[in-house]
This record gives structure tokens, C-alpha cells and sequence, in this order.
């Protein structure tokens, strides 16, 4: 049905970016233009280029949380393409429930809500048990070293550390086909990193297309398949 | 390329095409038009004079717009206007298969009969008599919504504010609607009984499936509650799409006011 081969995973073409800032006097920034890139299957895909070059927004942009000027991004949902440029908020969210797991640079907050309901939520919402969510759930969490004392706490209060660590927990307690993953490691000490390096090349071996950005070298070098530069295309735009 | 995806979604509950409503010379709202699906959250926000509480009047049945029509998928003949329907079933609809909570709990609570009547009483309009078992939901409800059962024989008005408005909730969800409607629920309630608030709505959003249109100013409640957004100015609708989307890709000037107004905590 498609051109894309069977490892193909996401595709984006003649992606473009930029911001218009119409109560600063409408000043227009263009981030990128032009983006080109594949994802596939076991691959890790790391976003390189210099701070400001515009990564975040190019990973922001995948699960469409930014809406780009030009271009698509198609993604495989299921046995279907969907390009997510042009699609319905339904489907994006469904696509976001089921396909595309993203991991932000900061976790927000949900008031009130105890750290377990937040790693389980997910689960029950694909339709698993509350028995089998809240088992899951607590794999990953001790796997990521949250004490079990805190799994009843909502996460407001938490580290800075810990506080990333749920955010990791609440998307890798599903096998994701396709992962998204804004410097997960930043604020995670050794013993964690290697936790997180270790959950992301599982994925990698379950078929999982991974695009990142990760600023460490060590953790670039354990995960990464190659790089995709953003800078160069606004070079060339 | 072919792109073919197969989302199987069910019809839409809710069909607003058109609507526009005067006040004589005056727009209250101007030309606005959406689905809404099953279990789905709709947020609405725009600043005061935006137009929308007239608009959410208008899709909620209270007020005839002056043009469009808003049509409702009903259980046992398919989609209905709810402007072309007979006051008796427009009434019945409102008071079983829809809830709505005012911003204000006095507007949606009867303040001079008990809490227990109040939940009771949504009951008994769909024709449950049985005393027993009316009392057993309203209990139930009022632990669901977090309330003292301690005080289901109190009056509303010796209530505080926070719980006036998880009353008027478990009033209208009792009968098991399938959309509800809220303007401003958490306004004028104290940030913790907000959150408090905020959390038993997303909750109970969650856990029964209900469609909800949400109006409000508060664009965290929104963020947390709703899975599409529009934003109005002036009695129009200047931009709608994915809630996250909306607020942290803004494009309408407005709406990029709207969102850089927040203060930071």
C-alpha cells in the first residue's frame, strides 16, 4: 500500500518550523525546513546539534505537540499510515495512546494523583486489568529505583531525579513501537542512567524505533544508531 | 502514497452547526460548529464577553440560538435538534441522559431540600420510587463525590462552596448521563479544593466515559481535563485543534496572549 519497506516506522518529509510571535511585533523565527528523516525498527536515532538548534522542536513536533507550517510527518499506527500533520486531535490521541510514547525533559504534575495511578493509568486505558496494570506498574517503578514508600504520593514533592524517573516509568511501563525521548537521562545519576540506557536498547531489540536527544556522550554511545543533524537544515534554509 | 487510516469511531453525540446568537444589535455568538464524540472532553476558553457561556446556553438547550441548529444523537431515534424536539423530551433529555453544573451550585442545587433529595430527586424524575433504593445511590454518589455521609440529611446552604458543587455533581451524575455540561466548576473555589475538584471530574470523566463541554477561563483546568480545545474572542471561534497543541503551539495572536498571560507559581 505503501513505498515505505516493512522496518519503516516514521517518516517525515519537507517538514518546516517556525514560530511567529505576534505580540512581540510579529518577530518570526524559523527553526527548521526541509526535515528529512526514517526511523526504524531496533534503531535509535539521535537528534544532534548545537543547544537552540531547534531538537526539542523537532521532537515536539513528532508527537505533535508543535504544529509544523509544511510537510508530514507518517506514522505507522497498527497495520495503517497516518500522517500527523494532517490528522484528526481523535486520532492523534489515540495514536499517542498506542503508537507513539514520548518522554518530556520535565514531568507535569498532576495534583493529587498518587505515583502508582499515575505509572498505571496508561495501562487501564489499553485496556489491561487494574490487577495486571498495578503489577506492570510496579516492575517498572522498582526497576527505576522509586521506594516503594513514595508509590502511594503524588509526585509534586519528589527530586528532581525521582521526579524524571516516574516520567520515564509512565511511558516505558508500555512497549511502545515508537519512542520519542527528550534528554531522559539529564538529571539521573550513573546507576540510573544505566537503567535507562538498558530499558532503551530493550526496546531497541523488540523491534522499537527510537529518536532522541541526549547530550551525554557515554549514553550516546550505548544507545545510539546514528545521528540526524537539525542544524543543517537551517543552514540550508 | 495512499494514507488510509482506519480509526473506527462511533457517531457523534453532539452536532452544533451554525450556531449564532444576538442579543438585539449585539453578537453573543458568532457562527460556531463542532462534533463531539462519546467520552470525549471538549474545553472551551476565552476571556470574559467571549461568547462562551451564551454558546454553551445555546448547545445545552437552555436558550434558542438565533441561527444554527444543534442536533443530539438520541438512544432510541438517532440524531434529534434539540430545537425542533417537544419541550416534554427536551426536558426529559435534560434531566437524564445530560447533566449540567452551573458555575454557580445555588443555580443547580435545590438549597431547601436535603443533599441526600437533592441526589434523589434525578432519580426519581426518570421513575425511580423505590425509597430504599434512591437512598442507597445518593449514598453511594456522596462518597464517590467525597462528601461526609454524616451530613446527607443537612441542607445545601450549610454546605461550604467546594462541597455545594460535588453535590450539584453527583445530582447530575446519578442518572448515569452520557454528556454533561459545566460552566466555570471550579471558579471561585480555593486552589485546594479546586485541585481536589478537578481531580474527582477527571476521575469520574475517566472511569464512566461521559462527554463533557467544559467552559472556563482557567486554562490549567483545561490542560488536565480536556482533549480538545477552542479558544473564543469576540463571539468567535479563532482556534481550535489538540489541547497541548493549542497551548503550547499557539498561532491566533490572541490565543498567544491568552497563554503567555499565565502567571508562572
Amino acid at each position: 500500500m505503501t513505498a515505505f519497506d516493512d522496518t519503516v516506522m516514521l517518516h517525515a518529509q519537507g517538514l518546516a518550523k517556525h514560530f511567529v510571535l505576534h505580540n512581540q511585533g510579529g518577530v518570526k523565527i524559523d527553526v527548521f525546513d526541509n526535515v528529512e528523516f526514517t526511523a526504524r525498527q531496533g534503531e535509535c536515532v539521535i537528534l544532534a546539534g548545537p543547544s537552540g538548534s531547534g531538537k526539542s522542536t523537532l521532537l515536539r513536533s513528532l508527537y505533535a505537540n508543535y504544529k509544523p507550517q509544511a510537510g508530514s510527518i507518517f506514522v505507522r499506527h497498527g497495520a495503517s499510515w497516518v500522517d500527523l500533520c494532517s490528522a484528526q486531535p481523535y486520532q492523534i490521541l489515540e495514536i499517542r495512546r498506542d503508537t507513539l510514547g514520548y518522554v518530556s525533559q520535565f514531568l507535569r504534575v498532576i495534583p493529587r494523583v498518587a505515583t502508582l495511578d499515575l505509572v498505571t493509568e496508561p495501562l487501564i486505558g489499553q485496556g489491561l486489568t487494574e490487577g495486571a496494570a498495578r503489577e506492570r506498574a510496579a516492575t517498572i517503578l522498582t526497576r527505576l529505583r522509586i521506594p516503594e514508600a513514595l508509590w502511594s504520593l503524588p509526585p509534586a514533592t519528589f527530586s528532581g531525579g525521582e521526579q524524571q524517573r516516574v516520567n520515564i516509568a509512565m511511558t516505558f511501563v508500555q512497549d511502545y513501537p515508537i519512542l520519542l525521548l527528550d534528554e531522559p537521562t539529564a538529571s539521573l545519576d550513573t546507576e540510573n542512567c544505566q537503567t535507562v540506557i538498558d530499558l532503551i536498547n530493550e526496546a531497541k531489540a523488540r523491534g522499537a524505533a527510537v529518536i532522541g536527544i541526549f547530550h551525554d556522550a557515554d549514553v550516546r554511545g550505548a544507545v545510539g544508531t546514528r545521528f540526524y543533524d537539525v542544524a543543517e537544515t537551517r543552514q540550508a534554509a | 502514497m495512499t494514507v488510509d487510516p482506519v480509526f473506527q469511531r462511533p457517531s457523534p453525540l453532539l452536532q452544533v452547526r451554525g450556531i449564532t446568537h444576538r442579543y438585539g444589535h449585539h453578537i453573543g455568538c458568532r457562527d460556531v460548529g463542532f462534533d463531539l464524540y462519546p467520552g470525549e472532553v471538549l474545553g472551551i476558553v476565552g476571556e470574559s464577553g467571549s461568547g462562551k457561556t451564551t454558546l454553551l446556553k445555546c448547545i445545552s438547550g437552555q436558550m434558542e440560538p438565533s441561527e444554527g441548529s444543534v442536533e443530539y444523537q438520541t438512544r432510541d431515534a438517532g440524531l434529534i435538534d434539540l430545537f425542533r424536539m417537544s419541550e416534554a423530551r427536551r426536558r426529559l433529555l435534560m434531566r437524564t441522559d445530560w447533566g449540567i453544573v452551573y458555575q454557580n451550585p445555588r443555580d443547580g442545587l435545590r438549597m431547601r431540600v436535603s443533599a441526600g433529595a437533592n441526589v434523589g430527586e434525578r432519580l426519581m424524575a426518570i421513575g425511580d420510587r423505590h425509597y430504599g433504593h434512591i437512598r442507597s445511590e445518593a449514598v453511594d454518589w456522596l462518597e464517590r463525590v467525597e462528601m461526609d455521609i454524616g451530613r446527607i440529611d443537612d441542607m445545601p446552604h450549610t454546605f461550604s462552596g467546594g462541597m455545594q458543587q460535588r453535590l450539584q455533581i453527583a445530582r447530575n451524575l446519578v442518572t448515569k448521563p452520557r454528556l454533561v455540561f459545566m460552566d466555570e466548576p471550579t471558579s471561585g473555589l480555593d486552589v485546594s479544593v479546586q485541585a481536589r475538584l478537578l481531580d474527582l471530574i477527571r476521575g469520574l470523566v475517566r472511569t464512566l466515559g461521559i462527554a463533557c463541554v467544559i467552559v472556563t477561563h482557567d486554562l490549567g483546568v483545561v490542560r488536565l481535563l480536556s482533549h480538545r480545545l477552542m479558544v473564543m474572542k469576540g463571539g468567535s471561534v479563532v482556534e481550535s485543534g489538540l489541547t497541548d497543541q493549542v497551548l503550547d503551539d499557539p498561532q491566533h495572536p490572541y490565543t498567544q496572549l491568552l497563554v503567555s498571560s499565565i502567571l508562572p507559581v
